[in-house]
């Protein structure tokens, strides 16, 4: 049968490329795109970085859309729907259930994304905020420029350039870390000391080994108090402790969910006519020959089209493999990770005398090289991110270290 | 057909350069230098991706006979 109508479930980053590819692709039929939050798709990295920051001539910042309504409804001839969530998938009869509107599909896209885990206890209490929204964004800017005295929960990516952009205004902040060393599980032990390193030398406090008590205040946060007993006097406390795939909806659909939506190789759920991208997909990528759910710009961007391509043409479905990569902006430091980080041997094969200032480091798995992670070395990370996806052996990796190490000496 | 890169919006992330190395280079100063403007035989598809790829779309194709200086 072929595809009269596509529907993709989410509208942000991977549901915007969905939606791109299929009509790049030649599909003339009908598209539907459901979006929960009332604004068009619009960008996210930009939330904890430029858009915090309060250096702009011409006051606050526009909202970082991808596209305007306009290209939506003309270029892309595309029915927006959005403000809503969709509440209910039932694959048997081929309908998604959006507030009291049925919506039939031949082709489904899901790429609902990800929610930001709140902080148990807070709810109700003002100046307490995660960040993945740009309603969230809104509001810890604004608590910016009120002067805020800012404690950060937890020391991942996201924390931590919250953290180095509040530093960037001059506002005190205390960063919370309830692990001994933040980010062990995204780049290792050795990278992640490096990494908060960043935040010493900044003058922003870091806190790791203790958990948050509880968080205190009248209507607004007052303080927050640490498993130590110590106690963080805070105006804004903003909670950057992960977040969690967006499938509650799908309960009783019979997909299978757990951690995100299972997939295979090419995106495809198991259930016809339904595939999912970004955030909120599980699926095999057949480079590392393991599930892997990413929440990554650059593998969102990328299996939204994926995904939209196979579910108009299933017969021809291709699968999605990559070398996961991100990206992360502190204090002015760019950090960047290649591949994967549970290795069996980590080496720092160029650095300066402080490596949180510039560093190379490659990690190994079995005879191959695994990953690369660089801090404020541009140009050395894509070069690996090349051998990865090759398969490179850990030996040719680290002689083309060695050479990179010497056309650096020479220049 | 040949690149076009928008330095404005560039970030110098280096996606392309992952994906169409021949074509794309990041510098030492996290600038992004193009090695060749004109896409070369066989890496279309190469530059193609790269121009999908880029998380701040700063990378364009053109034809090569476009003489129209838009910008
Ligand atoms: C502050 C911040 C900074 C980041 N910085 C970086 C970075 O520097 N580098 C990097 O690589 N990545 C970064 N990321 C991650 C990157 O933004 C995500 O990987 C990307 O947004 C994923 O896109 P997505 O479309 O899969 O999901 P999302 O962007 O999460 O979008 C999912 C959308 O679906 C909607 N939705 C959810 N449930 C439903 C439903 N039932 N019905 C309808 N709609 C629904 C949601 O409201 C949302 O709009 C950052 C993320 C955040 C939040
Ligand atoms: S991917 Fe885009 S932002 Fe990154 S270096 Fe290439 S052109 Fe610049």
């Amino acid at each position: 049968m072929s595809v009269e109508h596509l529907v993709v479930v989410g509208a942000s980053l991977a549901g915007l490329r969905a939606v791109e590819a299929a009509r790049k692709a030649g599909f003339d039929g009908r598209i539907t795109l459901v979006g929960a939050e009332e604004h068009l798709p619009y960008d996210r990295p930009p939330l904890s970085k430029a858009f915090l920051e309060g250096d702009r001539l011409d006051g606050a910042p526009e909202i970082p859309l991808f596209r305007s309504g306009e290209t939506f409804r003309h270029e892309l001839d595309v029915h927006l729907m959005l403000g809503e969530p969709a509440t209910v998938l039932d694959p048997e009869r081929k309908v998604v259930c959006v507030g009291q509107r049925e919506v039939a599909y031949d082709a489904l896209v899901l790429a609902t994304g990800a929610t930001a885990r709140d902080l148990p206890g807070t709810q109700g209490l003002d100046g307490v905020h995660t960040l993945r929204t740009v309603d969230d964004a809104v509001a810890v800017r604004a608590a910016f420029e009120g002067g805020a005295r800012t404690v950060v929960v937890g020391a991942g990516f996201i924390g931590s350039e919250v953290a180095a952009t509040a530093r960037k205004r001059g506002l005190d902040v205390t960063v919370v870390e309830t692990l001994p060393t933040p980010l062990q599980a995204a780049v290792g032990r050795t990278m992640g000391e490096i990494c908060s390193s960043l935040h010493t030398r900044n003058a922003t406090g870091l806190r790791c080994g203790v958990s948050v008590d509880s968080v205190e205040g009248r209507a607004r946060v007052e303080r927050v108090v640490l498993s130590d007993g110590s106690v963080l006097d805070a105006d804004l406390v903003v909670v950057g402790i992960g977040a969690a795939p967006s499938t509650g909806w799908l309960a009783g659909s019979g997909l299978v969910v757990d951690d995100g939506i299972h997939c295979d190789a090419t995106l495809w759920t198991g259930v016809e006519g339904v595939y999912a991208a970004g955030d909120v997909a599980r699926w095999y990528n057949p480079l590392f020959g393991r599930a892997m759910r990413l929440e990554h710009w650059t593998s969102a961007a990328e299996q939204g089209a994926r995904a939209a391509r196979n579910a108009l043409d299933p017969a021809t479905a291709r699968s999605y493999s990559t070398v996961p990569y991100f990206w992360s902006d502190w204090y002015g430091s760019r950090i960047q990770f290649v591949g994967v980080a549970d290795a069996d041997e980590l080496v720092i094969v160029d650095a300066d005398p402080d490596p949180g200032s510039r560093c190379v480091a490659l990690y190994r798995a079995g005879d191959s090289v695994a990953g690369a992670m660089t801090i404020n070395a541009p140009t050395e990370i894509m070069k690996y991110r090349g051998m990865i996806a090759k398969k490179a052996s850990w030996r040719d990796a680290l002689s083309f270290a060695e050479s990179r190490r010497a056309v650096a000496g020479v220049s | 057909m040949k690149v076009v890169v928008d330095y404005g919006k560039c970030t110098g992330l280096g996606i392309c350069e992952s994906l169409a190395p021949d074509v794309f280079e990041v510098n030492d100063d996290g600038e992004l230098e193009l090695k060749q403007s004109s896409v070369p035989e066989g890496q279309l598809e190469d530059v193609e991706a790269a121009v999908e790829g880029c998380p701040t779309e700063a990378l364009r194709l053109e034809p090569d006979d476009s003489s129209a200086d838009t910008e």
